[in-house]
């Protein structure tokens, strides 16, 4: 069973509980202000960042991002629960998100779905014991040409055979990207975070492009 | 037939495509340059000309679009639709993995020809990867002053920013999308306004697809008459073909609109036929909303207006997606409508409750306990939501009704033949359990 009951009795948010954003990751948010026209359009991009930040959106997160944004705690919780890649609870280390579009499902989706439960012993949006691995299922991942396929994280596995599911989860590697990454969404490095703390502002925190400027 | 020479695809395969470099050495970055020696108006009006009707599935030409901007505007939004979430589309995640600079460059001459100074280009959460490639391609242009202030020596400056989704099929729809950017629900709007007079942060803002603005640079780069004189008059232009399935070679092909479905399926330069002997039942011929054909259907031209003449929405994605003859229609209809079921945004009464009411049905179906009477309850059920009816604000549950009634209207014998089968007693028991 993947539902954990919860302790009605318990406040949501601990009174005077210590903020669980570092400034760094408030800067991080406030640096994408100058995109937009209103300061609740950050809301999406401060989404992903305190996603990626604390694994999860926390209702202490929510109240927080809601103060940094001027809008009201329940806007804030209103637009997370409408997407289905923010989780508010804690999830394991790497998300296996499954297809079941109808391309993966003639392709043996429904097959590979069934061994990764097995494998996992879990069911949709359950977390393994061991907090390793939690499991989504989703409608289309656009890689039909690939079915059936998954997603490890960020990474794409195209064309999986459920005999082949096995060595997959056993690969610590198997969310590794072989592209070069932007850290736009990624917490905020230490460089960021020590000059936040030095006051200084967090400027167009895209990928850097020194290599191509090297390769000229 | 003369071989078609690929436009859009053209840097798919070339080495290190995605980086500026190569795309430069290819060509690139040319037909924006002429752009910006022109005025708004004249690449207004040879879009216009050359009749680029949207590629994300309305077919609406992109033109026209710019074209009810308001004159006395003072700031214009450009927003790229790379929300592609219909399965089984994925047509513009090959633009985008392997020639983000063609997107980059359709963009730019876009937003002069609309005025827009800031551009927003929405990836739908699911791509990681691209996104990646995307960012990374953006921060190139950037670097080289393609973006930003003053570009190419012009007046002109353009600020272009990634904004990712995060898992919500209704995105896709422009006004969807819009909310969604301003950081709301995506909860599509009333229209009108449409917008082009108010759109996001209130203010003037253009909508276009990925594919539709990767195909900008080659009309400006090669005139209108080039662009007119590929496939029908009505359907003019280069347009990625999607095909997926039990077939040999599945993959995104580009050619003409003149290719009928089975061309698509089985040329040896497209899908290549069936695998492991299996053969067509039923195809998807373009995005699974657009409805389904049966196997003696096949010579649906996949063009903007045939796809009417066989009962179906439009041509949508041209995105096919074949049902082997081995594979169960009620399993096909249970993914259907749950798709549906799952994406539906709730802000309907009609749609959020019939799409619920019919992924319910075919997965009783699905499961052995289908009632005779099921079949005419989905079709009720379909009639009665959508915006063509006028009982909902966006098109998903229209998109929804499609597949549901061509299924069961194409495939009803079968379907009841299932029903029929079903052990005695079996569908009143389960129904208890499933519902």
């Amino acid at each position: 069973m993947s539902w954990k009951a919860i302790d009605r009795n318990q406040p949501v948010i601990e009174k005077d509980a210590a903020p669980v954003l570092s400034e760094a990751v408030r800067e991080k948010i406030r640096s994408f202000f100058p995109r937009y026209e209103t300061k609740r359009a950050v809301l999406l991009p401060a989404l992903h960042i305190v996603q990626n930040t604390l694994g999860y959106i926390s209702w202490q997160a929510m109240a927080e991002i809601a103060e940094i944004l001027e809008i009201h705690p329940a806007d804030v919780m209103n637009t997370t629960s409408f997407y289905t890649h923010f989780w508010t609870h804690p999830k394991g280390e790497k998300v296996v998100t499954v297809c079941r579009s109808i391309s993966c499902e003639a392709m043996g989706g429904a097959k590979m779905l069934d061994t990764i439960k097995k494998e996992l012993g879990i069911d949709e949006h359950g977390t393994t014991k061991d907090g390793r691995y939690s499991l989504v299922t989703e409608e289309c991942l656009a890689g039909c040409d690939h079915a059936p396929c998954l997603l490890i994280n960020e990474k794409m596995h195209k064309c999986v055979k459920a005999e082949d599911i096995p060595t997959l989860l056993a690969d610590v590697d198997n969310n590794k990207l072989s592209m070069p990454r932007s850290d736009l969404f990624d917490p905020p490095s230490e460089k960021q975070a020590a000059s936040a703390t030095m006051q200084d502002s967090v400027v167009g925190t895209t990928s850097d492009v020194s290599e191509m400027r090297e390769a000229e | 037939m003369a071989a078609f020479e690929p436009v859009l695809l053209r840097n798919r395969g070339v080495e290190g495509s995605t980086t500026l470099k190569v795309y430069e050495s290819r060509g690139g970055y040319q037909a924006v340059r002429k752009a910006l020696k022109q005025t708004p108006d004249e690449i207004v009006a040879e879009v216009k000309k050359a009749n680029l009707r949207g590629r994300g599935g309305a077919g609406f030409p992109a033109g026209v679009k710019w074209g009810f901007l308001p004159k006395d505007r003072k700031k214009t939004l450009l927003c790229v639709n790379g929300d592609e979430s219909e399965p089984p589309t994925f047509c513009n995640r090959v633009l985008m993995e392997h020639d983000p600079h063609q997107l980059i460059e359709g963009t730019i001459i876009a937003a002069y020809a609309v005025q827009a100074q800031t551009v927003y280009i929405y990836l739908r959460g699911e791509f990681h990867e691209q996104f990646h490639i995307v960012q990374k391609a953006v921060d190139q242009a950037y670097a080289a002053g393609y973006l930003g202030k003053k570009i190419f020596g012009s007046d002109f400056s353009i600020e272009m920013y990634l904004h990712r989704g995060a898992g919500a099929y209704v995105c896709g729809e422009e006004t969807g999308l819009i909310e969604s950017l301003e950081g709301k629900r995506g909860w599509p709007r009333i229209k009108p306004p449409f917008p082009a007079i108010e759109g996001a942060f209130r203010l003037p803002t253009v909508v276009n697809n990925v594919e539709t603005l990767s195909c900008v640079p080659h009309i400006i780069e090669r005139g209108a008459d080039w662009f007119t004189g590929i496939g029908p008059a009505h359907s003019a232009g280069p347009k990625l073909f999607c095909i997926s399935g039990p077939v040999k070679r599945p993959g995104c092909y580009e050619g003409a609109m003149d290719i009928t479905v089975r061309e698509l399926i089985e040329r040896e330069d497209m899908g290549g036929g069936m695998i492991d002997g299996k053969h067509v039942k039923a195809v998807f011929p373009g995005g699974c909303s657009m409805g389904i054909l049966s196997a003696d259907e096949l010579d649906m031209k996949l063009d903007f207006d045939d796809p009417r003449n066989f009962g179906l929405l439009g041509l949508g994605t041209a995105a096919a997606v074949v049902i082997p003859h081995d594979m169960d229609m009620r399993v096909v209809l249970r993914n259907m409508a749950r798709f549906y079921g799952t994406e539906s945004c709730g802000q309907c009464t009609q749609c959020r409750e019939g799409t619920a009411w019919m992924h319910k049905i075919a997965t009783r179906i699905a499961a052995d306990a289908g009632r005779p009477e099921d079949l005419d309850v989905l079709l009720e059920t379909a009639r009665n939501m959508g915006m063509m009816p006028g009982l909902s604000i966006c098109g998903l549950p229209d998109g929804a009704t499609f597949p549901i009634e061509t299924t069961v209207k194409k495939f009803r014998s079968e379907l009841e033949e299932y029903i029929l089968a079903q052990p005695k007693g079996r569908a009143e028991y389960l129904l208890r359990v499933l519902n």
